[in-house]
């Protein structure tokens, strides 16, 4: 067994523990945290069922960016739906046999790659060149976007130009779901595709990325409108008052 | 008229380009000792202010869903950048909602994060330090509270909850604002934020009953501290004398007089507005919050009811349940509280009122939407009803009705400028400069629909149009209170 197996091997374990344990702790921060006063920003739902539908208009359509500004809403939503279709094509890489809808997106999945990349640039000729977004961005805003840029070239570079050998990369996860060693193919471009993507995961639960799990949770889209109608009751309904000298 | 230009109101309002720290020095005078203690918070900066702050950071992030999910999630993707009115009128790019965020972003990315620990550069987290507790109070104190940038955010991030969250943490190290923690004191010691007391509040009172008896002919009561009346109305302070405040109070009572509904004010609890929200602290909410109760349980009312007022509306719909409720002793027949504008309304809607609409033909009226009316509340039973309900009483009142555009009102409706704390003389720039979008909007419908007034449901958005509407060359008194056009126009007396 070749040192790139076995390193890869360890490598997609810690990552997914990373990431697994990582978001799964700050979920259950975002879950224990009380949400003292009621914040939905309005005119919102005034009931569950409502709130769901605002949160699918948010979460599949971005509504708020949408009002917001067209031109990252566009970049933005393209980048995402590119990037769903694409993490759906590599399920291949995990079920055997594949299912049927997973054989018939393949081809979209190559075009959602170009997507992705398209998206992700318009994303970044902003951020660089928009003064009001660049005054706002971190080298870690930049240093991400050419993170996913890089994942989705060295992608579509195997895809179209530097093959490899994808039986083989199917039996190396399918093993490690099982515990069970496969060697890896080590053309560098596959290499450098698994090492970018394993750095992400490790990346998710300490970064930006958490907005994914965090909408979820934002209390000014989640909340009922409903406080007249039913009390909410939190840890400051039973607060005492201040221990402040009393009046007179 | 001051050191500082009048923004230029232009055809249409532009995206200024950036200049940086143009507003740094915009700061509100600090709070004193007296005006921190009875808040209980500390009278001066206490020594190790650094590990306190930190330290309240992190309590705040414990019992806050909003504040941790709001600290993670912003991707940067600049959404909200050209939605604050702070940022449109003063350039600062500092007033980018998402920019403000980052002052305390980055202290939580410095310790409360990892990547913070390891690479502060890398990932914008910074040191908290004297000069950084400087930029804060400077520019916690350019934020109106007003959440028009959560509307945009993909994520909701409320800028005001941030805000909100520094504000609580400067009072923690003893750095707090004047304007708002005096006002506070006011409220715990006499009653209201102008620090009435009951006698004169009963001499106003007195004199409105007067001045309508002499306008109208009417008995038109203002009753203070009456037991068994079925109504407590709490209203902002400003109502009892400011002009044109006083003007919306001779409407309530002409309302709630025409309609046979018994009412009273109460002087322990002679004050709508709650700064407690402004300053971000829970525990002062609610310790003003309750006056309500006990005022209401005090005097065995079975309603209750706020008049014109925007962030005392938001506590009161939104917080006060969960601050002093439940109101199980209310009659459960109407919501608990109401605001005066549902109670007209309702009135309206039952053919109740009779009105005299050419009593106002001599205004062409425009409604300006309140912040925290339109963002963070409700009226009627429909989500948006608080855009509905007060534009219909003026159209009711009112023959010639205009709105400003549409992406100026609404949920898009641009602060007055002073909400949130700010409607202090020591902040007149930064007042200024932030009604510049609403002034644009005003100036469209001047000159395209005629429009002399402009009518809105704030105490602060009231007092703060007084002021700013003549550094645009407008008039002072082209702002009007939307029960200042209900008065005009009601009908007194037997019902034909
Ligand atoms: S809440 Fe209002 S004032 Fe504060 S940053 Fe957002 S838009 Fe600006
Ligand atoms: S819109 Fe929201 S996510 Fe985007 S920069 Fe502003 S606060 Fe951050």
């Amino acid at each position: 067994m070749s040192f790139a197996t076995v390193f890869f091997a360890l490598l997609f374990y810690a990552a997914t523990a990373i990431f697994l344990i990582g978001v799964g702790m700050r979920i259950a921060r975002y879950a224990r945290a009380p949400a003292p006063l009621k914040i939905p920003t309005t005119p919102a739902p005034t009931t569950r069922t409502g709130v769901v539908g605002r949160m699918v208009t948010e979460v599949v359509f971005f509504h708020s960016l949408f009002k917001a500004n067209k031109w990252i809403w566009i970049l933005g939503w393209v980048f995402h739906l590119a990037l769903l279709l694409v993490l759906l094509r590599h399920l291949r890489y995990f079920i055997e046999p594949v299912w049927t809808w997973v054989v018939l997106i393949q081809p979209f999945g190559v075009y959602a790659g170009f997507a992705m990349i398209a998206g992700l640039a318009g994303l970044w000729v902003r951020r660089l060149f928009v003064e009001r977004i660049r005054y706002i961005s971190s080298p870690s805003d930049h240093l991400m976007l050419a993170l996913l840029i890089a994942i989705a070239a060295s992608g579509l570079g195997m895809k179209y130009i530097w093959h490899t050998d994808i039986p083989a990369v199917k039996m190396f996860f399918m093993g490690l779901m099982r515990f069970d060693f496969h060697p890896l193919p080590t053309d560098p471009m596959l290499l450098i595709h698994l090492s970018l993507v394993a750095a992400l995961m490790i990346i998710f639960p300490f970064s930006k990325l958490l907005h994914a799990p965090g909408v979820f949770f934002s209390p000014t889209r989640n909340q009922a409108d409903n406080p007249r109608e039913r009390r909410h009751v939190t840890w400051i309904s039973s607060a005492e008052k201040p221990a402040a000298p009393a009046e007179q | 008229m001051a050191d500082f230009e009048t923004p230029e109101v232009k055809e249409y309002l532009d995206i200024p380009a950036l200049k940086r720290g143009v507003m740094g020095n915009s700061k509100p005078f600090v709070s004193k000792e007296q005006f921190q203690e009875p808040l209980g918070f500390p009278g001066e900066l206490v020594d190790n202010w650094q590990q306190v702050a930190v330290d309240k950071l992190g309590e705040l992030l414990k019992t806050n869903r909003g504040l941790q999910v709001f600290m993670d999630s912003c991707v940067k993707c600049g959404a909200c950048t050209d939605k604050c009115h702070y940022f449109l009128g003063t350039s600062d790019p500092r007033n980018m909602p998402v920019a403000r965020q980052d002052l305390l972003r980055g202290v939580y990315r410095r310790y409360y994060t990892l990547p913070g620990k390891l690479f502060p550069k890398l990932v914008g987290a910074m040191d908290l330090t004297e000069d950084l507790l400087d930029q804060w109070y400077s520019y916690y104190h350019q934020c109106s509270e007003c959440r028009r940038c959560s509307v945009y955010c993909p994520y909701g991030i409320d800028t005001a909850e941030v805000t909100m969250a520094a504000r609580d943490i400067m009072n923690a190290v003893g750095k707090g604002q004047k304007y708002s923690n005096e006002i506070i004191g006011k409220v715990f010691k006499i009653g209201n934020n102008l620090g009435l007391p009951q006698p004169a509040l009963e001499d106003t009172l007195e004199g409105l009953e007067e001045e309508v008896k002499e306008d109208t002919g009417a008995d038109v009561r203002y009753p203070l501290d009456e037991e068994g009346a079925e109504v407590l109305l709490v209203t902002p302070s400003a109502d009892f004398f400011a002009e044109p405040h006083v003007d919306g109070l001779i409407g309530y009572g002409k309302v709630f007089h025409q309609a046979g509904i018994s009412w009273t004010l109460s002087s322990h609890a002679s004050e709508a507005a709650n700064f407690g929200l402004f300053i971000g602290s829970m525990e002062n909410m609610k310790r003003i919050a309750m006056r309500i109760r006990e005022a209401a349980l005090d005097l065995g009312v079975k309603r209750i009811v706020f008049g014109e007022c925007g962030h005392a509306w938001r506590v009161a719909y939104s917080f006060l349940n969960t601050l002093a409720g439940p109101f199980d002793f209310l009659d459960p027949r109407y919501p608990v509280p109401q605001h005066i504008c549902e109670v007209t309304y309702d009135l309206i809607q039952r053919g109740a009122l009779t009105f005299d609409k050419s009593a106002n033909d001599h205004r062409r009226v425009t409604f300006h939407d309140s912040c925290n009316v339109a963002r963070a509340s409700r009226m009627g039973d429909m989500p948006g009803g608080q855009f509905i309900i007060p534009r219909e009483i003026i159209k009711a009142v009112c023959n010639h009705y205009y709105d400003m555009p549409p992406d100026t009102i609404g949920e898009a409706t641009f602060c007055c400028g002073g909400g949130g704390g700010l409607l202090t003389d020591d902040l007149m720039e930064l007042r200024v400069k932030g009604a510049l979008p609403r002034m644009q909007a005003l100036k469209q419908v001047v000159e395209e629909n005629g429009v002399t007034h402009l009518a809105a449901i704030c105490a602060i958005c009231k007092s703060q149009f007084s002021k700013v509407l003549p550094y645009y060359g407008f008039q002072m008194d082209q702002i009007v209170s939307v029960h200042q056009l209900v008065s005009d126009a009601i009908v007194l007396g037997q019902k034909q």
